[in-house]
């Protein structure tokens, strides 16, 4: 048998990580809900499986996302895991075509060059030899990326990395340690037996020459043992978790988990699959322009993970989504914030009588308009539908004229459900009554929650849907083409939160011409900082957040255009050029 | 062309700083962007809180104006630079004036009214500003509504652009509460019939005779005070506005249909004053106004050397109180030549 007890501490450590996991992972497992566990033993039988794998593949080893953002960052994160994976693959290979005995041990691919010591000696065997520092050197090529990063983010496209968790500190260093230490173990004995290949074998001369380091051999590959025990045992507590993590999230996910009103353990998996890549520092516009890190995924999902939520870290936030845009690892980060909002079962002190107050309509009609509480307060918006409804000759019912109840997403926002959930009894009764087929709204957060949060049984549409709608529909609306210039910019509800970015492109484009800001349209689009759902911004900075998007939107274009009341309000405040409604530039055009 | 002094702004502040500095025995050079001396209160008709009138004021602070100043009309401010503790400043005239301090008097601009959409200024036909219906009032023009009738019941609306976390402005305008009792006696004075309601969150009754004018208002003329702010107003098909107001006497929603909407729009930092706060690189208060050097000591010193404020380029002000400032400016010139001699 081959033993020597410098693989002790690697094997203890690699017995207790596996043992760990399977607890923990059977833990959250068993606690999913129990509704979705269903699907669950369906997946396993199904073509999803080969999704699955592929997944795995491309995501938690290969990292094409983080490739897309950036090819340096990219090439250091699949170093890491791609290069690993390949070493522990290709070591076991050689381990059963190479080793002495049939038997081969849970340390022995890891020691090989210990334990085997006769020099490749056929043309497959130094085939093997080769792969394997050849994989070493692709690692160390990402170390070396990565201790870069430190110092300097900006060469892989990041202006911030990601402060660290003490814990996180540690276990970086041990596994930065790793792959040296593995480098100078395997040369300490290539230097004697020549068993290695291109980097070990020359390490080995070279080293051997200079520091005789065939005398220190057994200490290194016991620091290599030690080490690899150090990092397995801190990897469950640290961001390091993440690598067996996200191969269980994404199966989960391709089995049709997500974490949707509150936080169960798929949550827990998605909180532990974060990285700490800190790709979301950047996105988050409450971190570029005021400064603040709290509410920044990378940080809250540690304090989720070590620390304490407090209210500041889930309230102080835009909702805006563009961390979940940017989040290499797909975390449904929006939808884990408001589920822990929800949780604090905050009950506003509104009263609600007024509701029972307001009687359905008895006017049926084909349309139904939903204007929203917010414009209200842009009647430029509302009177520009009317005129485009009276211009079309159109017969529709305008529900929340007089007695505007709210949609109920801003309470949702803050988390408070039940009195939420009051408002949108209300309004589906009202709804109902109208036998509509059709319900337009001209705001996009009513949008949201009237499709998310509502069940009616009439067709909601954004009012950009519908113009793009009428548009294209036997030409319905005639419209003069103008030859100013206008930028679109995508409100985050309509956007991100809703998938809608062509609907508005194609009324547009008919009108006048449309300049592309590519770097911040449509999926990248920046938040205007109005946000109904941050509790603690105040004024000033939300100005700073406006002016900074405007700025990057509008050069010389006569318009900037958007398709939501609340994104219109704010962005006049620091406008120089008319901010429109995309309602209102239909209006100046009709012919 | 050289001098001492150069006032930026030919307001009242800018005269009144101007005749006195000129009076202390400076050159001073007095640069206005308009035609007309007198800024703001050129455009105005009877002063609170005594009627008094507008136009009898400007023309006695330019009969006091020493002919020994120069003045330029209808020029503008293209660039400042410094060398050597002087300023050179070029004008839109083509001529640069070396000088070697700057009163910057450039004053206030109406807050834009478009921004609280939902008062429908601009959208709905019979929603004004205070300065439009001062205006309607100096050229003693009928006050009628865009459908011609004369209005039965005018609202005015205090606050506007003030006082609004949601616009970014904070502090008080606090000529606006004055200004609306004063025009709303006006209204009662000029149509009996019509009646008269103001929509205040507290009403800021300050200075000497302003509370007597509050009283009377309601005493003599039935003014209506509703303390609420409105949250926002509707058309209706002829015209007429729907107002909703949360009265917070009475804790409730009030519903409200009037003919004519007077928006009390409150101060902001003039065009003029923003130009020169970003080219000199000026500090500037939580009002985004020119911020002085200490709010107490040195009320007219900005954070640069050499470089004065006076007026409401500073934050509003009354008359009364601009023209004290603007004294005060001159004096704070004084002190700064007398130092800087020794
Ligand atoms: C509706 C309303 C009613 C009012 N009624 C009263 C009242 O009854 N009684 C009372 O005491 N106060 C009243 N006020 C307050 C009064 O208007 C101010 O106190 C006064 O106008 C302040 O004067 P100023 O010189 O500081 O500023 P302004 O009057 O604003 O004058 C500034 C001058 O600088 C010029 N300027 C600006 N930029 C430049 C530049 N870059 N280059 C050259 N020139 C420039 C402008 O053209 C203007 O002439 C009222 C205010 C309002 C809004
Ligand atoms: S003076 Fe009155 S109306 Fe004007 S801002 Fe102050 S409180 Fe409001």
């Amino acid at each position: 048998m081959k033993f020597h007890w410098f693989v002790v501490p690697f094997s203890a450590g690699l017995i207790f990580l596996i043992l760990y996991l399977i607890i923990l992972y059977t833990k959250w497992i068993v606690k999913l809900p129990k509704s979705d566990k269903k699907i669950l033993s369906g997946t396993v039988f199904s073509s999803k499986i080969f999704n699955i794998v592929w997944e795995i593949f491309s995501e938690a080893l290969l990292h094409i996302r983080i490739f897309r953002k950036n090819v340096l960052l990219g090439y250091m994160h699949s170093s890491f895991a791609f290069g690993w994976f390949l070493l522990i693959v290709t070591g076991a290979i050689e381990t059963q075509l190479f080793a002495s005995k049939p038997i081969n041990h849970l340390y022995e691919p890891i020691f090989f060059k210990f334990f085997n010591t006769t020099a490749p000696n056929n043309s497959l065997h130094k085939a093997f030899a080769f792969l394997m520092d050849l994989w070493l050197l692709y690692v160390l090529s990402g170390i070396f990326l990565a201790l870069s990063k430190r110092f300097y983010s900006r060469i892989m496209g990041l202006k911030k990395t990601t402060q660290l968790y003490w814990t996180d500190q540690i276990a970086l260093i041990s596994l930065w340690l790793i792959f040296p230490l593995r480098l100078l173990a395997e040369s300490s004995t290539t230097a004697t037996y020549q068993n290695g290949s291109f980097l070990t074998n020359t390490a080995g001369i070279y080293l051997e020459q200079h520091f005789n380091i065939s005398n220190m051999s057994i200490y290194l590959w016991w620091a290599y043992s030690i080490d690899l025990l150090i990092f397995f045992g801190l990897l469950p507590f640290s961001r390091y978790m993440h690598i067996p993590t996200e191969i269980v999230l994404i199966a989960l996910r391709h089995a049709g988990f997500k974490t949707k009103n509150e936080i169960n353990s798929f949550s827990q998996i998605e909180i532990h699959s974060c990285s700490s890549c800190g790709i979301c520092i950047d996105a988050c516009q409450l971190q570029s322009v005021t400064n603040r890190n709290n509410m920044v995924p990378t940080y809250l999902f540690q304090k989720e993970r070590y620390g304490k939520v407090l209210k500041p870290d889930l309230y102080n936030c835009l909702f805006c989504g563009r961390c979940e845009e940017a989040c290499p690892v797909n975390i449904s980060i929006i939808n884990i914030k408001l589920a822990r909002r929800k949780e604090r079962l905050l009950k506003s002190k509104q009263n609600y009588q007024y509701l029972s107050k307001i009687q359905p309509t008895s006017t049926t009609t084909e349309i139904l308009y939903f204007a929203g509480c917010m414009s209200h307060l842009t009647p430029s918006i509302t009177r520009s539908m009317i005129k485009i409804f009276e211009h079309l000759n159109i017969s529709y019912y305008f529900l929340d004229k007089d007695d505007t109840i709210c949609c109920g997403r801003p309470l949702m926002l803050a988390g408070k459900i039940q009195d939420a959930q009051k408002l949108i009894e209300k309004n589906t009764d009202l709804i109902k009554a109208s036998k509509a087929k059709i319900m337009i709204t001209s705001c996009p957060i009513c949008y949201k929650i009237f499709n998310e949060e509502y069940n009616l049984p009439v067709k909601v549409m954004h009012h950009s849907q519908w113009l793009s709608e009428s548009l294209t529909d036997c030409n319905k609306l005639k419209l003069n083409q103008s030859a100013k210039t206008a930028v679109y910019h995508d409100p985050c509800d309509l956007g991100r939160g809703s998938n809608i970015y062509d609907e508005p492109r194609n009324v547009l484009k008919q009108l006048l011409n449309v300049i592309d800001k590519k770097a911040i349209q449509k999926e990248k689009s920046l938040c205007c900082g109005g946000s109904l759902a941050d509790f603690y911004l105040n004024e000033n900075d939300r100005v700073k957040i406006a002016r900074n998007a405007y700025v990057q939107l509008i050069n010389d274009e006569d318009y900037l255009i958007t398709s939501c009341p609340l994104c219109k309000k704010t962005f006049q405040k620091v406008a120089d050029k008319p901010v429109l409604d995309i309602a209102e530039i239909i209006v100046y055009n009709l012919s | 062309m050289n001098s001492d002094v150069l006032v930026i702004g030919g307001g009242i502040a800018g005269i009144e700083a101007a005749t006195n500095l000129y009076l202390l025995g400076y050159s001073v050079t007095l640069v206005e962007q308009e035609s007309e001396l007198g800024g703001h209160v050129a455009q105005w008709n009877k002063l609170f809180p005594n009627y008094k009138n507008a136009h009898q004021i400007i023309q006695t602070l330019l009969q006091q104006l020493p002919g020994d100043i120069t003045i330029l009309r209808s020029t503008k401010i293209i660039h400042l630079s410094e060398k050597d503790r002087l300023f050179s400043v070029n004008l839109s005239n083509n001529s640069t004036i070396t000088t070697k301090t700057i009163l910057i008097a450039t004053g206030y601009d109406l807050f834009d009214a478009r921004l609280k959409e939902e008062y429908g200024y601009k959208i709905y036909d019979n929603v004004i500003t205070s300065a439009e219906l001062e205006s309607l009032l100096r050229q003693n023009k009928p006050i009628l509504t865009k459908q011609g009738k004369e209005p039965s019941r005018i609202g005015f609306v205090h606050c506007v652009g003030s006082r609004d976390r949601k616009i970014n402005n904070l502090y008080c305008s606090k000529v606006c509460c004055v200004t609306a009792v004063k025009q709303a006696i006006e209204i009662r004075q000029k149509l009996p019939f019509c009646e008269a309601y103001c929509f205040y969150m507290d009403l800021r009754m300050y200075g000497l005779n302003f509370e007597e004018l509050y009283n009377e208002s309601q005493e003599k003329y039935g003014v209506t005070f509703i303390r609420g702010r409105l949250s926002e107003a509707s058309e209706t098909i002829d015209g007429k506005l729907i107002l909703k107001v949360e009265d917070t006497l009475l804790g409730r929603p009030l519903k409200m249909t009037i003919d004519m909407l007077v928006l009390m729009v409150g101060m902001v930092p003039s065009k003029g004053t923003n130009f020169l706060i970003k080219e000199l690189g000026l500090h500037i208060n939580n009002g985004h106004f020119i911020a002085s050097n200490d709010e107490h000591l040195r009320a007219n010193h900005t954070n640069k050397h050499g470089i004065f404020v006076a007026g409401s380029a500073s934050s509003p002000k009354t008359i009364d109180d601009t023209l004290a400032d603007a004294r005060s400016a001159a004096m704070a010139i004084h002190q700064f030549f007398k130092n800087s001699k020794l």
